[in-house]
């Protein structure tokens, strides 16, 4: 396996009031091998967009990326780029989804334009070139008449046509990473589940490593190799998906289970989990997820690391220590 | 796209014949007539008044008069105004040119100068840069304009020399000078009038195209042109200011018509041979066809500029439909 993300110890930071300031990310780690595909779930507000713009130094300003950070993909590192050379890992090494279709093409310029862009942004190619592998992306992506889709701009599509056209553009300068942030969240359910099966297809086509932001579980499941839970900025679970699915151990990952419906097992109530992320600069001390654990105990008002629940499996609970998930 | 035009251009039309209709009841609503006030000046004797309130058909009832007077216009002839004697159409014509150099030169540095410091003002949000140029430009913003012209006369014309500080051409110039010695000498004249009204106005675009840029500066496609890894400058150039563009092309429309009457002041300071004096001077003198006039042209450019201001969006917003 080839490493072709490392991330550690990223700390994102934004002024608070006064001169202080608050860490929505706090301490991140996570890693991407060839090919891979890892999934980052958790909650509106845990950080894991902020992780996600953070890879390209796209964090929105007044925000920074904090010291003792580091980004490396390959042999690059990526937080000790400047200019030019952080304008080539834009979209050439690391490709992205956003969210919302709706918003994230530029209504004043047409479909093709827009992806030709992103590859003359990296290839010293000719505008009819690009125009051609702009064709070919369309076509990859599944848009039915792609030749005559180039010349639409983005209000002319639906949702799931845009959503397309932004999976063309991350692959326009074919990264090894694509780095999809709720790349499904705003769409229907019908159109949320060919959006997915063309990025697993064009993962497995081009052999690219996949970054999968989510709050949602269900697309998780034999999609992602491996997932990792965030909340309130640090990542509280991390397993191989089969695993974690098996026997989600922290209390927090186990309430996000609980508050997916079922359709085996018995007819109940769903049991949501109660409040909500407190904001950063709201953070208890300890454990973050402590006033809404119901297994808190006298340790967690200290802060637990990630601690080991099996082999390839960490959770950040002192529950890990007694050799039994919290679970048991 | 034709039809669409069409019905806009039909829509402008009806638009200004109201407006010369409003401007024309209006202007005979208030009280006194042009002849009122030579009555008190010049002691003419009441026959005289009489005569010439014939020759000027102000003794017709109100629909008599607008019925000449728009018979005139579809012929092209505005009248003769009454306090010059001369035909309204000479009088229009020897100033419109004038009027029209001065507020060009301030259109265009606003709009080249003025976009291109609101942009770097967005860019740059909350730097040292942007808080200076904001304190500059509401300076200017509140300074009358002339006085500023005043001051600008008295330190680089009379004091430093520099510019002329009165009239479009110099008096000295012989009159078959060739060609670029003339334009340089009306290019000299220009250039303290043109400011004056910039310094005082720039504030307006540079302010609207700061807040403009970063109302799209949030956009989420922003971010997608960043991480496609252009160049900042496409991204600032190309993405953003495409679209922050439209508000302002709305103040252009706004703006447009003050070509015609919004320099009053600075023309009067610098003595310059424009519209703004001679609209003013006629609606002080209740000169009837020669404030027509002026208003026909006024309305005319406020009409054309909302056309315009539809068409650049029609050209420039792809989502702008033709109905």
């Amino acid at each position: 396996m080839t490493r072709v993300l490392d991330v550690e110890n990223l700390r994102v930071s934004f002024p608070d009031t006064g001169k202080n300031r608050v860490y929505p990310v706090d301490g991140v780690s996570l890693s991407l091998d060839r090919g891979e595909t890892l999934a980052l779930v958790g909650e509106s507000g845990c950080g894991k967009s902020l992780t996600s713009l953070a890879l390209l130094r796209l964090v929105p300003s007044p925000g920074r990326i904090e010291e003792g950070s580091a980004i490396r993909l390959g042999g690059t590192d990526v937080l000790a780029l400047q200019g030019e050379a952080l304008r080539k890992i834009r979209g050439r090494r690391i490709g992205m989804i956003f969210q919302d279709p709706m918003t994230s093409l530029n209504p004043v310029f047409t479909v093709g334009n827009q992806i030709a862009e992103g590859v003359r942004a990296h290839f010293d190619v000719s505008k009819s070139e690009a125009w051609q592998r702009a064709l070919k992306l369309l076509e990859e992506v599944g848009i039915p008449d792609p030749a005559a889709r180039l010349d639409s701009y983005p209000h002319q599509l639906s949702g799931g046509m845009r959503q397309r056209v932004m999976i063309a553009i991350a692959l326009s300068a074919e990264p090894e990473i694509l780095v999809a942030d709720e790349p499904t969240t705003a769409l229907d359910v019908t159109v949320q589940a060919q959006i997915l099966e063309v990025l697993d297809r064009l993962r497995d086509s081009h052999g690219m490593a996949v970054l999968l932001i989510t709050h949602d579980l269900g697309i998780v499941a034999g999609r992602a190799d491996r997932v990792a839970v965030m909340y309130a900025g640090q990542i509280v679970e991390e397993a191989p998906t089969d695993r974690l699915f098996a026997r989600p151990s922290h209390p927090y990952t186990q309430g996000l289970f609980a508050s997916v419906p079922r359709i085996t097992g018995p007819v109940g109530r769903l049991s949501p989990i109660g409040g909500s992320v407190p904001p950063p600069g709201a953070w208890p001390g300890g454990c973050r997820f402590r006033p809404r654990c119901p297994q808190a105990f006298e340790k967690s008002e200290t802060m637990p690391p990630l601690l080991p629940v099996e082999t390839d499996h960490r959770m950040r609970c002192w529950l890990a220590e007694n050799g039994a998930d919290a679970s048991d | 796209m034709t039809a669409w035009l069409a019905r806009r251009i039909t829509q402008a039309v009806v638009t200004f014949g109201v407006a010369v209709a409003l401007m024309f009841v209006l202007m005979r609503l208030a009280p006194g007539d042009p002849l009122s006030r030579m009555q008190e000046d010049r002691m003419m004797d009441p026959a005289e008044i009489a005569k010439t309130r014939a020759i000027f058909k102000l003794d017709q009832p109100i629909h008599r008069q607008f019925a000449a007077f728009v018979k005139g216009v579809l012929r092209g002839d505005l009248g003769l105004s009454i306090e010059h004697g001369l035909p309204v159409n000479t009088l229009l014509a020897s100033r419109i040119g004038p009027t029209l150099l001065l507020g060009g030169a301030t259109i265009l540095l606003n709009f080249t100068l003025g976009l291109w410091l609101g942009v770097r003002q967005a860019v740059r949000r909350g730097s040292r840069e942007d808080r200076t140029l904001t304190a500059l430009s509401l300076a200017g913003y509140a300074t009358p304009s002339f006085w500023l012209g005043l001051v600008l006369a008295w330190l680089v014309g009379i004091k430093l020399h520099w510019l002329p500080v009165a009239g479009m051409q110099s008096p000295l110039l012989a009159p078959d000078a060739p060609w670029l010695a003339r334009a340089a000498d009306i290019g000299a004249h220009l250039v303290l009038p043109a400011l004056t009204l910039s310094i005082v106005t720039i504030a307006g675009t540079m302010r609207y195209q700061r807040a403009a840029l970063l109302e799209v500066l949030r956009l989420p496609y922003i971010g997608t042109a960043r991480a496609k890894g252009i160049p900042e400058r496409a991204v600032i150039w190309r993405h953003a200011w495409r679209n922050a563009l439209f508000p302002v092309i709305t103040l252009f429309g706004l703006w447009l018509p003050l070509l015609v009457t919004g320099a009053v002041f600075v023309e009067m300071v610098f003595a310059w041979p424009g519209l703004g004096s001679l609209a003013a001077g006629a609606a002080l003198g209740r000169d009837y066809p020669l404030v027509m006039g002026t208003a026909l042209l006024a309305a005319g450019l406020v009409v054309t500029a909302s056309l315009l201001t539809d068409v650049a969006y029609a050209l420039l917003d792809p989502r702008v439909r033709y109905t």
